[in-house]
């Protein structure tokens, strides 16, 4: 009964933030309604029992992409009178077109409703879901893990390269020209140096000392 | 008893919003890409629905996966955007065509 009221209240409230992202005046509170369908959300899947997950959310998406927005937007100078030129044009075909796209999915869900009977009870196994998760993750997929790593380095990369200006005093970037132009032999030369020899001075006061 | 279908509804309620998102506000950018991440929960959503009710991880390792390349495409999306609006100073996808000529 109560996990019913928890599901239909955390579904409303995801569906309005929803709603409210798509349709808000102001960017920011775009954004800050998108942080509230994400926090929705991962409630939801703590329902659900993937604590792991839900927990990820919050920190990655919350923490780190909805804050990189929330920059972004404030950063930016946004004219927002231009940019709901079109929005009461627009209403009635993306409303049609939500419809349409709702119904087509219902009508697989009811034609076809998915009813597991045994719903199993994850909560009251002994490992917990970072725990089977974390299982699973280093051995099986080891190697997606480390692609994964690999697209986060490119997303890292990409970024700076992308935002850098190169007319700044400080900034370091690849010369192309330069680069291609560069031969072999110019980039290693052989040098005849006379070797050095060790002088051994010999100290006769401190041969005495000792 | 709340079931797997309740859940699943609910996802593909949120991906006719963020449908209904992107058709609503063509010009801004900034609202496009962040109708594109409701767009990627609601479809991690049907992912973590299907995991938790078949009692098999491999959906939420995939989410796992999903959010990781959602982080890194949104972090280049709004460098692009953030070079796009040095060089043009607006948004408007409109103003986005200097490749068709």
């Amino acid at each position: 009964m109560l996990t019913s009221v928890l599901f239909y209240v955390f579904a409303f409230i995801l569906v309005f933030s929803a709603i409210s992202v798509v349709t808000a005046k102001n960017p920011v509170h775009a954004v800050l309604f998108l942080v509230l369908a994400f926090v929705t959300s991962s409630c939801l899947w703590l329902m659900l029992n993937v604590e792991f997950l839900a927990l990820i959310l919050i920190v990655v998406y919350v923490g780190a992409v909805m804050v990189l927005f929330l920059f972004v937007v404030m950063m930016l100078d946004i004219d927002v009178e231009t940019m709901r030129k079109g929005f009461w044009k627009n209403l009635p075909l993306a409303i049609m077109l939500g419809i349409i796209v709702l119904v087509e999915m219902l009508v697989v869900l009811i034609n076809k409703p998915m009813v597991i009977n045994n719903i199993p009870d994850l909560a009251n196994s002994s490992i917990s879901n970072a725990n089977q998760l974390g299982w699973v993750l280093y051995t099986q997929y080891s190697y997606p893990v480390e692609l994964a790593s690999l697209i986060l380095l490119l997303g890292l990369v990409a970024a700076v390269a992308l935002t850098l200006r190169k007319s700044e005093k400080n900034a370091k970037y690849q010369n192309i020209s330069k680069q291609v132009a560069a031969k072999a032999s110019e980039r290693f030369e052989m040098l005849n140096m006379p070797s050095e020899r060790e002088i051994i001075e010999e100290d006769p006061q401190e041969g005495d000392k000792k | 008893m709340i079931g797997m279908n309740h859940y699943l509804v609910l996802s593909a309620i949120l991906f006719a919003v963020s449908v209904m998102g992107i058709f609503l506000n063509r010009k801004n950018i900034i609202v496009v890409l962040m109708s594109i991440e409701l767009m990627l929960l609601a479809v991690n959503f049907n992912f973590i629905t299907f995991s938790s009710f078949l009692h098999n991880l491999a959906g939420q390792i995939f989410v796992f996966f999903t959010l990781t390349v959602a982080a890194a495409e949104s972090a280049i999306g709004l460098a692009i955007l953030i070079v796009l609006f040095r060089n043009l100073r607006s948004i408007n996808v409109q103003d986005m065509d200097k490749l068709k000529y």
